[in-house]
């Protein structure tokens, strides 16, 4: 036996729609098929949650080019940071230019129009938001942090450290030490 | 995931220090919307109504009358809506003892207010940027502390 069927598209998508984001208790607003807003910012992890339903059905959420780029761009810089030996080998430049197949003066302004901030400026903030991680959690000494990070002198790390949080690395110990007191 | 308009809030019960933190932010490069409060009641009633989006960051003058920017910066990081938030305390106190304070009670920025109209939208400019950062990279927030 065979069947004829009649399809209403927007009556489908609708409710796809509002099954899986019902099922993940967020709160939204569909204002057309192609754009749904949600009441608060949803965070990285229900994002990925949402990506992840919506696929399952073809749907995917259009990121523009340039924002996917930065993205590659901030991935790759945390991965090289975090190899202290492949840091030592490579300047940013050249491996950011090297891997994604862009000269290093593309990359740079895109990164700028899109982030306002420069590449460079990014690599700072991300290596001492990894040095924060290494006082913290590891108790490595600024010697070890120095070294681990690339930095040629502790007085470089220091100083950077300073220029980047307005505190000293023992400031921003101690601070953090009061907090988990105070927990 | 992209920031198109940042969100900020200020409390402060000056109206001229109001005034020109707007003016400040009006001249910066990214595209900000801003809602000023009086004090800090006035903020924290607005930030607990149901429909408000959170601001990607609250700045907090530290001496105002009804409720000051430390009781609210206690609120915001005993509350579960609102502990997430970034919180910038803005106050003419150069102590270094009420500086680590206002850290250890969780703030994530301290200010000392600037005395001229440059300085003040450099400070602005240089924390919405970083700011900005911390909210679309895989930055650890909770270690966010920064004093301009």
């Amino acid at each position: 036996m065979k069947m004829n069927l009649k399809f209403d598209y927007n009556f489908i998508c609708k409710t796809i729609l509002q099954e899986q984001l019902g099922a993940l208790n967020l709160e939204y607003k569909i204002n057309s098929l192609s754009e749904v807003e949600f009441k608060r910012k949803p965070t990285e992890k229900q994002l990925l949650q949402v990506t992840k339903a919506l696929k399952h059905y073809g749907i995917s959420i259009i990121v523009d080019q340039q924002s996917a780029l930065v993205q590659r761009i901030k991935e790759l810089i945390t991965e090289l940071i975090n190899d202290t030996e492949k840091s030592s080998k490579y300047n940013a430049s050249d491996y950011l230019a090297e891997q994604l197949n862009y000269s290093y003066a593309h990359l740079s302004s895109v990164f700028s129009e899109t982030t306002y901030s420069s590449i460079e400026n990014f690599i700072i903030l991300k290596k001492i938001d990894l040095a924060k991680e290494l006082i913290i959690h590891k108790n490595y000494t600024l010697t070890e942090i120095a070294h681990e990070l690339n930095y040629s002198s502790v007085a470089h790390l220091s100083a950077q450290f300073k220029k980047t949080t307005g505190l000293t690395p023992s400031a921003f110990q101690r601070i953090i030490n009061k907090r988990k007191e105070n927990e | 995931m992209a920031v198109d308009i940042m969100n900020i809030v200020l409390a402060d019960d000056d109206s001229d220090d109001r005034l020109l933190f707007e003016e400040a932010i009006e001249e910066i490069d990214v595209k900000t919307n801003l809602s000023l409060f009086k004090d800090g009641k006035e903020l924290l009633d607005y930030l607990l109504l149901p429909d408000t989006i959170l601001p990607e960051i609250v700045f907090l003058d530290l001496n105002m009358p009804i409720k000051n920017g430390m009781q609210c910066l206690k609120e915001i990081r005993n509350t579960d809506a609102l502990k997430e938030l970034c919180v910038a305390i803005y106050s003419t106190s150069s102590s270094e003892q009420d500086i680590e304070e206002t850290f250890v009670h969780g703030a994530n920025i301290y200010i000392n207010k600037p005395n001229s109209f440059s300085a003040l939208k450099k400070v602005i400019d240089k924390i919405v940027k970083i700011n900005w950062q911390y909210h679309t990279s895989a930055l650890n927030r909770d270690n966010f502390l920064l004093r301009l």
